[in-house]
């Protein structure tokens, strides 16, 4: 615990100055991750968004500044005993060449075990729990290799889940996935968050996403800045998007969910007519977008269905 | 088989979403490979591959044959209870002079050092990632030779003198490829690269030592350059034997930590491995192992390349598989010096040239597969 009497989160970094090498990617960088949130990192490319949730994961050591993980500095604690309060699911991962899926998300539970105690029966039911979280469990048996990108990240998802950390950090989760698995990965996300009281950070490219899943919003701008955090519903303004990204743009709400959507604004080559002209032919665009949406979900029910 | 795997999914679940209960439903499905093996507390649980206890068993028993074999047949054949009664010292002259001087230390440090290169080249496939992170393929045997080399050209040491050279010259050689990483960290390809480059460097350095060298002294360095087992004595095995019995066991402790590096650093670290900690201790154990086994028999190749790649694909393991591979690069080794013994008889033929030729083929094919592989 902090000096300060307001309960401190579990996870914050204070003052860090991260880098690779030579180049330096932020500086002064103080972050609070809120108990219980479901925290959504965006920002540019290499903005530093993913070097933050290295650090936070203590497998970038900082420059300078401190990570700060239950009141005490992450790198005082051992490597394992990390590893048993946060998970943290990387951009990319090698599976040994013909390893099963049961086998793969078994190695979750490494933190767990000892020479002496390879497979207790807790192990094996945090690797069920995982595989049948994440949809995977009738693949236990196939090799690892066979799978298709989807299946794999689901499967990768499962290892971390395997883990059993009530935080978990994940870098990307939704690449290399068609929209509809984004919208499944991201929908069992929120799931550990609401019915778990998991803490869950995330990065994310897709800004719509991120203000739909998110209840913390970060987002940085380029140079490990934090430009604002809070809300999506009040930090997402079109102001922001243009300041962080230099896209011009208009926030609507979600049809569906209410949250803000970013629309960007209509390119120059766009008949000008229509895209200078009144409020009839916006009103228009979103007609069909809102025609659009009972499509959308219908597309995603069935995939919140075989998730839960 | 769906039907059986919806069986299985539904099976009954006692605490879902819940930490789970201290003991498992028996309908839980598996879901793992192997089978486990656990004490009724739960204090104590393995996890046991059916294929490897499989494989490692028919290895020990072809090490055994292979062994009854060499030590029993050759010049002069022993039957198996005179071989007995010598090894437990209660052997006639002859058989006892012929098992426990000529036969046994040969055999010994044939086993050795085949067990020693084989784990050798398993820890740095598995750190590189490289089916050619071998110590013969990036340079530490070549580095071995040239430590030899310097004491039988320039020095002009004794047998034992030449042995500590070749460990320091192998020793010397993995220093200076992770110099020549740049502090890059230990990364796969990198290694294999810069180690190639090494190796062809210090090959052009023994090419010049024994230009430099008088006749006598040019026969000696090349006899030892071709790998052999012949006239190995105790003082060998016993060298050889030692470090095989420290290094080993250390390199299995660690071998589950070895197959977690295999998933990537980020992974590893993020499952609670400290990664360069054991990256760099697994490192130093394989570099030492193949400097002990090249300083007692000069450069033997290709046993350190193959092995661990034959014992992962028969034992079908997703990890470094090092028992096997040590098992197996016992069995190589004993088995080609057995070969070159029997079948080229009275020709006093050297191991290495055994090794070597069946080694060229073996990485020809190695190249080409793995070519085709990445272009796939």
């Amino acid at each position: 615990m902090t000096a300060t009497n307001r309960p401190a989160s579990r996870l914050r970094a204070e003052g860090l100055t991260l880098s690779y090498d030579q180049r330096t990617v932020a500086t002064e960088l103080t972050v609070d991750i809120p108990d219980h949130s479901f925290t959504v990192i965006i920002g540019p490319n290499a903005c530093g968004k993913s070097t933050l949730l290295t650090a936070l994961a203590r497998m970038l050591k900082p420059r300078a500044g401190q990570v700060y993980l239950d009141g005490a500095a992450i790198a005082s604690y051992r490597s394992r005993e990390v590893a048993r309060r946060l998970g943290l699911l990387p951009q990319t991962s090698t599976a040994p060449g013909g390893i099963t899926v049961g086998d793969l998300v078994a190695r979750g539970r490494y933190p767990h075990q000892g020479i002496l105690k390879q497979w207790s029966a807790e192990d094996e039911n945090a690797v069920v729990d995982a595989m049948r979280q994440t949809g995977v469990l009738e693949l236990a048996d196939r090799p690892v290799d066979d799978l298709s990108g989807g299946q794999r990240q689901r499967v990768w998802l499962s290892m971390v889940l395997a883990q059993q950390t009530s935080i978990l950090l994940l870098d990307e989760p939704t690449t290399y996935l068609d929209i509809a698995h984004q919208v499944e990965v991201l929908d069992l996300c929120a799931e550990l968050h609401a019915h778990k009281g998991h803490t869950v950070v995330a990065v994310l490219h897709d800004l719509n996403q991120a203000c739909r899943y998110a209840t913390h919003l970060i987002v940085m701008r380029p140079g490990g800045v934090i430009a604002a955090e809070g809300d999506p519903r009040t930090v997402m303004t079109a102001e922001l998007v243009e300041d962080v990204f230099g896209l011009p743009c208009r926030i609507i709400p979600d049809p569906e969910t209410g949250t803000p959507l970013m629309v960007p604004a209509a390119p120059r080559w766009y008949a000008p007519a229509e895209a200078t002209s009144e409020a009839t032919s916006e009103a228009t665009t979103g007609d069909t977008d809102t025609g659009d949406v009972p499509a959308d979900g219908a597309d995603h029910d069935p995939a919140m269905a075989k998730t839960s | 088989m769906t039907a059986v795997r919806e069986a299985k999914a539904s099976a009954p679940d006692p605490a879902p979403g819940k930490p789970p209960g201290s003991a498992a439903a028996p309908g839980r499905p598996r879901v793992i490979s192997g089978r486990v093996v656990r004490t009724r507390s739960g204090g104590l649980s393995l996890r046991v591959q059916g294929r490897t206890v499989a494989v490692t068993t028919a290895l020990v028993v072809a090490l055994v044959a292979v062994a009854g074999v060499t030590l029993t047949t050759g010049d002069f054949d022993l039957s198996v209870g005179e071989v007995l009664k010598a090894l437990t010292g209660e052997g006639s002259g002859i058989a006892d002079f012929v098992v426990n001087t000529l036969r046994m230390p040969r055999l010994v440090t044939a086993l050795c050092v085949g067990a020693a290169l084989a784990v050798s080249g398993a820890i740095l496939q598995s750190i590189t990632g490289n089916p050619l992170g071998s110590p013969d393929i990036i340079g530490f045997t070549n580095g071995s030779a040239v430590g030899a080399l310097v004491v039988i050209v320039v020095l002009h040491g004794s047998m034992t003198q030449i042995a500590l050279g070749a460990l320091v010259g192998g020793l010397a050689t993995a220093l200076a490829v992770h110099l020549l990483m740049l502090g890059r960290g230990i990364q796969g390809f990198r290694l294999v690269v810069v180690g190639i480059g090494v190796s062809s460097l210090l090959l052009a350095v023994n090419s010049y030592l024994i230009t430099r060298a008088t006749f006598q002294e040019a026969l000696e360095a090349q006899a030892w350059l071709i790998g052999s087992l012949g006239n190995r004595l105790w003082t060998h095995a016993q060298a050889i034997g030692i470090a095989v019995a420290v290094l080993l066991p250390l390199a299995f402790l660690l071998s589950r930590r070895l197959s977690m590096v295999e998933m990537g650093d980020t992974t590893a670290m993020a499952l609670g491995v400290d990664v360069s900690r054991t990256r760099t201790t697994l490192l130093v154990i394989s570099v030492a192992l193949a400097a002990f086994a090249t300083a007692v028999t000069g450069p033997i190749w290709f046993i350190a390349l193959a092995a661990p790649q034959v014992a992962r694909r028969i034992t079908g393991s997703s990890g470094p598989a090092l028992l096997p591979s040590a098992l197996m690069g016992a069995v190589m080794l004993a088995l080609s010096d057995l070969a070159v013994q029997r079948l080229f008889a009275p020709a006093l033929l050297p191991v290495g040239t055994a090794t070597g030729c069946v080694g060229g083929l073996y990485l020809i094919w190695l190249l080409v597969t793995e070519s085709r592989k990445s272009r796939a």
